[in-house]
């Protein structure tokens, strides 16, 4: 078998088989159309695309830890709730809610630290079920004081005195702002060294480490990220209400929509929850009427998916059309194969880029 | 006085998260599955307990006979269809299909029983009580509930360690392939212990709905889940005995919480479990560091 030896420079590697241009493209005129929707649509719509947004933030994050870093956390309400109550408690001092966000989400990255300290010893399941006992300690911590509103709960203060429509307005791009932000930053992280010590984690935990990977430093590093963006969400979540309740805040609930959408969606990709995102939340406009009878079917849904499709719906989409939106790896072009339009002047490719999908 | 009686209340009160969590333990220790709708099983079998009450008027201490063997064909059923598929996918989806489950029970029971409260009443039994000196009160009851959960946790631990079944049982959660290669089947061993698993809980759910009162969706908040897994980790992973002892460590905690505050009882324990966590992560009771 003597196969002639192909170098380095005879491949092509490129982040996607097509172009990116077109889905950045994409990406920027569906950005621009959902800032300008509060001049066409009324406030009932911003403010129910208020709640997409934070369930995408939460999805999100949670994919990035279930899908990434192999951590199943059902404890995510955790941070949640204390980023609603970060943001009180900055209102209540007399600072603007708005700027106790990017509080929300320090504080929260700070909890994690600790909780990730604490929980950083205990394997998946013991994991998962640790989060929720950190989750409801949170809970029973924030009743105690009665100047949060105690078992109550308490309405938000200090929002601008400005008209409500302009107020949905302001929470809707600031959700928006928060959204996109967070998305870019998942897609920059995915595409860096984190992102392939994440991506050999979450094909092969054992294979990652035995090359070297340092996994448990990924896992902090994701576990406070999502606390962050956890936080972030909660702000989100009390500025749009604008009142706290903490069994409501706190409520496992939150985890079980995270769990389902990004499920639905695909795990493991930065699509998946996307998707999923969108499919939940026209299930939940449509089925909302039945009640219950929409949790029993997402939650068997959400079963079959996990055993059968596992990599969801935005798995069947990709695996037929090889689109990535977010093309997180790398594309590998045989020798003397043209790349696709869009790439004529390609990059040389790095010597040293690995091929991943 | 009141502080020997919390102590008295919390061991008995133990006896019960032991009861909870020895299917828990028993399920990750055999077959590496946590099962999260754990607590919402045993909420189940307290229903189906009041259900079988309604149609068969037996007396409500009795339901067990009918419940108990239910939900062990209940827990083979679900072993050998839903958790045996996940498992071969892998621990992250047995996570999701039990949570996936969890919700599916609570919002089933929602949707066909009401969200009242219910109880499983137990007539004259719920008020009789042993008085030691005037300040200690020990419900018939609660001392029942004790005495089953310390048969029960015995029980298993001996049926492991000394009869062929639980060997068998045994063999195949410390090595799945040297078993199978010995002839046995371990999809049929994991079945046999998803019953046993199930019958502890459905035992678990039928004296809690004694103890006090449940709703559709008390296996969320009334932490079962939670207590269950706290015992597990405070007595030590892969240790029925040790359950035991997490199980009345906690309630004892609590009790004590419980008298400084009423807001405290839960709060005691959860900072119990995370003091166990740091200082001694592989429980009281085990010696090798196994968590």
């Amino acid at each position: 078998m003597s196969a002639p030896a192909v170098t380095a420079a005879d491949v092509r590697v490129t982040r996607s088989r097509r172009s990116p241009l077109w889905p950045a493209l994409g990406a920027v005129v569906v950005i621009a159309v959902l800032a300008y929707l509060p001049y066409l649509v009324y406030a009932g719509t911003t403010s129910l695309l208020v709640n997409f947004f934070i369930l995408l933030i939460m999805a999100s994050m949670w994919n990035l830890l279930a899908g990434y870093a192999g951590l199943v956390s059902v404890g995510q309400q955790a941070f949640i709730g204390m980023g609603s109550y970060l943001v009180l408690i900055v209102a209540l001092h007399g600072t603007d809610p708005f700027i106790g966000l990017p509080v929300a989400a320090l504080g929260c990255a700070v909890l994690g630290l600790i909780v990730w300290w604490l929980l950083s010893r205990l394997r998946s399941g013991y994991f998962a079920i640790a989060t929720w006992v950190i989750a409801s300690i949170c809970y029973l911590v924030v009743i105690r004081f009665a100047s949060l509103g105690g078992g109550t709960g308490e309405p938000l203060p200090g929002l601008p005195a400005i008209s409500n429509t302009l107020l949905n307005a302001y929470t809707y791009w600031v959700a928006l702002a928060v959204a996109v932000i967070v998305l870019i930053s998942l897609y920059a992280i995915l595409r860096g060294r984190l992102g392939l010590v994440l991506t050999a984690v979450r094909d092969d935990e054992t294979g990652a480490r035995s090359v070297g990977a340092q996994v448990s430093r990924a896992q902090l590093l994701v576990f406070v990220l999502a606390a962050a963006g956890c936080g972030a969400a909660g702000g989100l979540e009390i500025i749009s209400q604008p009142f706290v309740q903490p069994t409501a805040a706190f409520s496992v609930q939150w985890t079980a929509e995270m769990i389902f959408a990004c499920l639905i969606g695909g795990i493991g990709t930065i699509e998946g929850p996307i998707l999923g995102t969108i499919v939940f939340f026209a299930l939940q406009q449509w089925l909302a009427s039945y009640g219950t009878w929409y949790f029993i079917v997402l939650g068997a849904v959400a079963i079959a998916v996990a055993i059968w499709a596992p990599r969801g719906l935005w798995g069947l989409v990709s695996e037929r059309l090889h689109i990535r939106l977010f093309p997180v790896g790398y594309w590998v072009w045989p020798a003397g194969q043209a790349a696709g339009p869009g790439w004529a002047r390609l990059r040389r490719p790095r010597p040293d880029a690995a091929a991943r999908r | 006085m009141t502080w020997v009686n919390a102590i008295i209340q919390g061991i008995l009160l133990g006896g019960l998260y032991a009861l909870f969590a020895c299917g828990l333990s028993l399920m990750f220790g055999v077959m590496k599955v946590i099962n999260l709708a754990h607590g919402d099983l045993a909420i189940l079998a307290g229903y189906l307990a009041v259900g079988v009450i309604a149609v068969t008027h037996i007396p409500t201490v009795w339901s067990f006979l009918i419940v108990v063997p239910l939900f062990a064909a209940l827990g083979y059923l679900a072993q050998r269809t839903l958790i045996q598929a996940s498992l071969n996918r892998g621990v992250l989806t047995t996570l999701l299909v039990t949570f996936g489950l969890s919700v599916v029970i609570e919002n089933a029971l929602q949707q066909f029983t009401s969200a009242n409260s219910r109880t499983l009443g137990i007539g004259s039994l719920i008020s009789k009580s042993l008085h030691l000196g005037s300040q200690i009160t020990i419900a018939y009851l609660d001392l029942v509930i004790f005495g089953v959960a310390v048969v029960v946790l015995l029980g298993l631990q001996y049926f492991l360690s000394s009869s062929r079944q639980g060997r068998l049982i045994r063999a195949v959660a410390d090595d799945r392939e040297a078993a199978q290669l010995a002839g046995a089947d371990y999809r049929h061993v994991f079945g046999i212990a998803a019953a046993i698993a199930f019958a502890t809980v459905a035992l678990a759910g039928i004296a809690y709905g004694m103890y006090t009162s449940f709703t559709p969706t008390s296996g969320t908040t009334a932490l079962l889940l939670l207590f269950a897994f706290e015992a597990v980790v405070i007595g030590g992973l892969g240790s029925l005995w040790g359950t035991l002892v997490g199980g009345i460590l906690l309630g004892v905690v609590q009790q004590l919480g419980a008298q400084i505050g009423s807001n405290d009882q839960i709060l005691a324990g959860q900072l119990l479990f995370l003091l166990i966590l740091l200082i001694r992560p592989q429980g009281i009771t085990t010696s090798r560091r196994t968590a």
